[in-house]
């Protein structure tokens, strides 16, 4: 079954075209790494993604449900972890994500049933009642993170979830969700311009000025060389 | 019918704390229209003669006047302040989060400006017991018929605020409302005199009054506030809140709005 399905995409900013026919497919509980350096036009497909922006060329489809046809039935079924940080800080791990449990229409004790089988898998149960704002970095995002897997969606995105974050939270945060996908039958779709991020059985997808330059399994497309430098070589930035 | 209540009663909660914690900004709220109660109004009622017009039925003091246009006030400000804060919370992201949840989004915004107007409500009842403290005081029953007026005021405020944060594309344009929406929705309104007071210097300027829906709230608020029900001004302000509601949905839309214009 597919959990994400791209097909023809195209979107302009006036006269600059972001995307330009961009096609893909991540199979039910992938983890899918979108790769492109800055500028590739990763966050303009997450806003489309997400609904924030709307086009009428291509079509993009969360677990079967089309996103133009049927908007509510496809962000039903999409957590996103956007590369802003989103929390409110002043309140607790555990309000925040009663909040967005709410925005989703959950509350009483089937959303606090969700919230703690969310925090769980983001093993944030303990630091549940500290306000956002006595987080670090890395756990501030496990707690958007954990917020985006309330609803219990079947496509996880995540736009450079890892920003601002040390080595080792980079890390721990890049395992969580592979894990997730592995253990839970998640489907993610991981934007990022770190090679190191994305594993070597990973499905990747390399977006380069709008286009997607490879689709396929990461060790493949890496070969001999090496991710970084095929990378490097395939969007022609300077090593 | 039970999600979208769920999530209205969360954004609701939401602003309530957040407006809690920032005390400041309820006293600046209570201090600005205090002001222009005893500062103003003093040094207009030597100078400003009113007569008789509905719906008082005997001679008022300038400060009884106004004290409805200063209700008026603060649902005004109250409602950019909230445009702002949607500005904000599009800029730092939470707008997004907000946008992304599968409920309909006008029912969101609606959430939004309805949470707005609940602590706008707060803020003029606070206003009416400090003025019936200094002896400014209406009918009882008046501060119960008040409520759906100000509810209403509030939302069509506050809805012209949601409109307005979505062309507003930064932080920094806030300036520009202060002074073209702001000052004129104010100034331009029958919050600090009467039609007849302005017929007398320009007809031009009874007009833009008569027809800025400012001042129908404000009339709506100022006869409840007497136990009397306004039906030409309540009709303007629910006409005027209607607009409003449809250009914040347009200014929202994703096929169009300012998310894709930024960006």
């Amino acid at each position: 079954m597919t959990g994400l399905r791209i097909d023809g995409l195209g979107f302009s900013y006036g006269a600059k075209r972001a995307l330009e026919n961009v096609s893909f497919e991540v199979e039910q509980g992938a983890f899918c790494a979108l790769l492109g350096p800055n500028g590739a036009g990763k966050s303009t497909l997450f806003a489309l993604l997400t609904r924030l922006f709307t086009t009428r060329e291509g079509r993009i489809s969360v677990a079967g449900h089309d996103i133009a046809s049927n908007p509510r039935q496809a962000l039903a079924r999409i957590g996103v972890v956007f590369q802003q940080q989103t929390l409110d800080l002043d309140l607790s791990v555990r309000r925040n994500l009663r909040y967005f449990a709410a925005l989703h229409g959950l509350a009483g004790r089937a959303a606090e049933m969700r919230i703690e089988a969310a925090l769980e898998r983001m093993a944030m149960r303990e630091r549940a009642d500290e306000l956002a704002r006595d987080l670090n970095g890395g756990h501030r995002r496990r707690t958007e993170i954990a917020r985006a897997l309330v609803h219990q969606p079947a496509v996880l995105l995540l736009d450079e979830p890892t920003v601002g974050l040390d080595a080792e939270a980079r890390r721990a945060i890049t395992t969580h969700v592979h894990d997730l996908c592995a253990g839970d039958g998640l489907t993610a779709l991981w934007a990022t311009h770190l090679t190191d991020e994305v594993w070597p059985e990973d499905r990747l997808v390399i977006l380069h000025r709008g286009c997607v330059l490879a689709d396929g399994i990461t060790r493949e497309i890496a070969g001999q060389e090496g991710l970084t430098e095929r990378f490097l070589s395939l969007t022609g930035a300077p090593a | 019918m039970r999600p979208l209540l769920i999530a209205l009663a969360a954004i609701v909660t939401r602003e309530a704390l957040r407006f809690a914690r920032q005390r400041s900004r309820f006293v600046s709220a209570l201090v600005r229209p205090l002001v222009w109660l005893v500062v103003f109004a003093a040094g207009f009622r030597a100078a400003l003669g009113l007569s008789i017009i509905p719906p008082y039925q005997t001679y008022i003091t300038y400060e009884t006047y106004i004290v409805p246009g200063l209700c008026g006030m603060i649902l005004l400000f109250n409602g950019m302040q909230s445009s702002l804060s949607l500005v904000y919370d599009r800029e730092m992201g939470s707008m997004r989060l907000l946008l992304t949840s599968p409920l309909p989004r006008w029912w969101l915004l609606f959430a939004k400006i309805l949470a707005g107007t609940a602590v706008s409500v707060l803020q003029c009842y606070a206003f009416l017991g400090i003025a019936a403290a200094m002896g400014i005081k209406m009918p009882v029953m008046g501060y119960f018929y008040v409520l759906p007026a100000l509810i209403l005021g509030g939302v069509m405020l506050g809805a012209l605020g949601v409109a307005l944060s979505s062309f507003i594309s930064q932080m920094e344009n806030f300036a520009g409302v202060m002074n073209f929406v702001i000052f004129p929705t104010f100034f331009m309104s029958t919050a600090l005199y009467p039609l007849w007071r302005m017929a007398e210097s320009s007809m031009l300027l009874r007009d833009i009054c008569a027809v800025n829906p400012f001042s129908h709230a404000v009339e709506l608020i100022r006869f409840a506030l007497y136990g009397q029900f306004n039906g030409m001004a309540l009709l303007w302000t629910a006409l005027a809140s209607l607009v409003f509601l449809a250009l914040a949905l347009w200014g929202y839309d994703p096929g169009r709005g300012l998310m894709q214009r930024r960006g």
